[in-house]
């Protein structure tokens, strides 16, 4: 089982979403997050007093998917998520040891 | 129900009948006309300045903001009835402040009149301006001064500082009729008093923490912009109204506060889209004020194009001011009171003494129309006012400081914020 966390343009949570689904992923989890990586952040000036906001708005999308399925939804996240800008952001994946389905206690891929 | 109108008739023959024992003679339109400006400028200081001042204010010091300003109000409201309008109108004691023939309104009746309005509504008319003078200060001081010294500043200040310089000017004191200081409705008496005050409190006070190095967000530009909608809205109480009569000045007025709000938004919003890259809707408001202020003293004696450049200047010099000269200065005028009202105040009542026409009101006449003493006039009348407020601010701040023990917040609350640490409430519930 790997899981993996990708940072992507908040406008562009529809189409990974999306494009997603179309390739039968099920579930997955997402959260507003705030960072910078190479596109930095921006000014804003109020009566001369210029603030530099640092962090950016973004979407953090996590998954835990078998193993096999992994290179397929990298491949589409990156695709769906691509404006060819700074700033798309990153996705990052892990190694994940067990999953536990809450309300059946069933382990490991049948969990997921 | 009969006898009762029977009498009443009588009564009403018997004063119709009368001589009239005084020029002064009643008109319900100008009557109506200042009760409409006295609740126009009314609005002006817990609906226009509080959400003007409160929206450039941090989220954390939100309602802190609108505290001060409604209680500036309210306080005023009662010293004026008290106290403040015999001190300011009373009969005068060498020309620096009135006697106390009329603590209490005492003398004053119903029948009491002020040129041709009753004298209550003239009364009522000054004390909006008194209140909104003292709620002016605070801008210089937000987001870091004790709630209970605030109360004892404004106490102490409106009755030492404002009534004064109120009656120096419109109350029959020295600087009015006698040296010919022309300030139609309060640059000098308003604007210049309280940007002088708000800048000596923001000295002793010090700098918010932080101020320079921490980013420090405007709690919502949408409010200030609304804030200086209603202040423009109110302003054509404040200018048009301080004619006292529905007549062709109170329309001239009107004309010339609203053209010159006009151009100070435009010539602010240009500049700093010229000079800083952005043309933000906080300079479009703050230019709005900027040119308020400066038509103030001038409103009833300057005509249209006089205040097309009026506002004009008046929206480069406290873009200037406020972006270009505070920060080199460094002193921390939280909301810019001294910037836009201290500065543009000086304009307006230099600008008056330079435009002054005697075809919009007879006799003031300025450098332009062949009078070059009224510049000079103007000079002094600035001086004298940035002066005795300076000093007499200082020496209040003082008083405030030993009564209710340092103007400060402590560290802790200041960076909590004031509207959870002096009040125990919050301005927005976002989650």
């Amino acid at each position: 089982m790997k899981k993996i966390e990708a940072i992507i343009k908040p406008f562009k949570l529809d189409d990974v979403k999306e494009a997603l689904n179309e390739i039968g992923i099920q579930g997955m989890t997402i959260s507003e997050v705030k960072g910078y990586g190479r596109q930095k952040g921006h000014k804003e000036i109020y009566r001369g007093a210029e603030y530099v906001v640092d962090f950016i708005p973004k979407i953090k999308i996590e998954i835990v998917l078998p193993s096999d399925r992994v290179e397929q939804t990298v491949t589409t996240i990156r695709e769906a998520a691509n404006t060819g800008k700074l700033g798309d952001g990153k996705i990052f994946v892990f190694a994940v040891e067990e999953a536990v389905r809450v309300r059946t206690g069933e382990l490991g891929k049948d969990a997921i | 129900m009969k006898i009762k109108t029977l009498f009443i008739s009588c009564v009403l023959g018997l004063v119709t009948a009368a001589p009239a024992l005084a020029a002064d003679k009643l008109d319900s339109g100008d009557t109506a006309w200042i009760i409409v400006s006295t609740a126009l400028v009314m609005m002006m200081t817990p609906a226009g300045l509080a959400l003007f001042y409160g929206g450039m204010s941090r989220y954390k010091n939100l309602l802190n903001t609108f505290a001060m300003t409604f209680v500036a109000y309210c306080l005023g409201s009662v010293l004026w009835v008290v106290c403040g309008y015999t001190l300011a109108f009373g009969p005068s004691q060498g020309g620096f402040v009135g006697g106390l023939e009329h603590l209490f309104l005492n003398g004053i009746t119903v029948n009491s009149l002020n040129g041709s309005i009753p004298e209550f509504v003239f009364l009522l008319f000054q004390m909006t301006f008194a209140c909104i003078t003292v709620a002016l200060v605070l801008g210089s001081v937000v987001d870091r001064m004790k709630f209970s010294s605030w109360i004892v500043f404004a106490t102490l200040w409106f009755v030492l500082i404002y009534c004064p310089v109120a009656h120096w000017v419109w109350g029959g004191g020295w600087m009015g009729e006698d040296f010919g200081a022309l300030d139609f409705a309060g640059g000098t008496v308003v604007h210049i008093n309280a940007g002088v005050a708000g800048l000596v409190l923001a000295l002793v006070l010090g700098k918010r923490k932080g101020y320079g190095k921490e980013a420090m967000f405007p709690s919502s530009i949408t409010l200030t912009a609304l804030g200086a909608a209603l202040l423009w809205f109110g302003w054509f109480g404040f200018n048009a109204g301080s004619e006292l009569a529905a007549d062709g000045v109170a329309g001239s007025a009107f004309l010339v506060t609203n053209t010159s709000a006009a151009m100070g938004a435009l010539s602010w919003m240009f500049a700093e889209w010229a000079l800083e890259g952005r043309p933000t809707v906080l300079g479009v408001a703050s230019g709005v004020v900027a040119g308020l202020v400066a038509i103030t003293p001038a409103a009833g004696f300057v005509n249209l194009p006089a205040s097309l450049v009026i506002g004009a200047v008046a929206g480069l010099i406290g873009f200037y001011a406020v972006v270009k000269v505070k920060p080199k200065l460094g002193y921390d005028d939280s909301l810019d009171a001294f910037g836009v009202h201290g500065i543009c105040g000086v304009w307006g009542a230099l600008a008056t003494g330079l435009f002054a026409t005697p075809t919009i009101t007879e006799g003031a006449r300025g450098l332009f129309y062949g009078n070059p003493k009224q510049l000079w006039i103007q000079f002094v009348s600035i001086v004298a006012t940035a002066a005795f407020t300076a000093v007499g601010t200082l020496i209040i701040v003082y008083i405030t400081k030993m009564l209710t023990g340092g103007l400060r917040v402590d560290e802790e609350s200041e960076v909590k914020g004031l509207d959870s640490s002096i009040h125990g409430e919050r301005a927005f519930e976002i989650s």
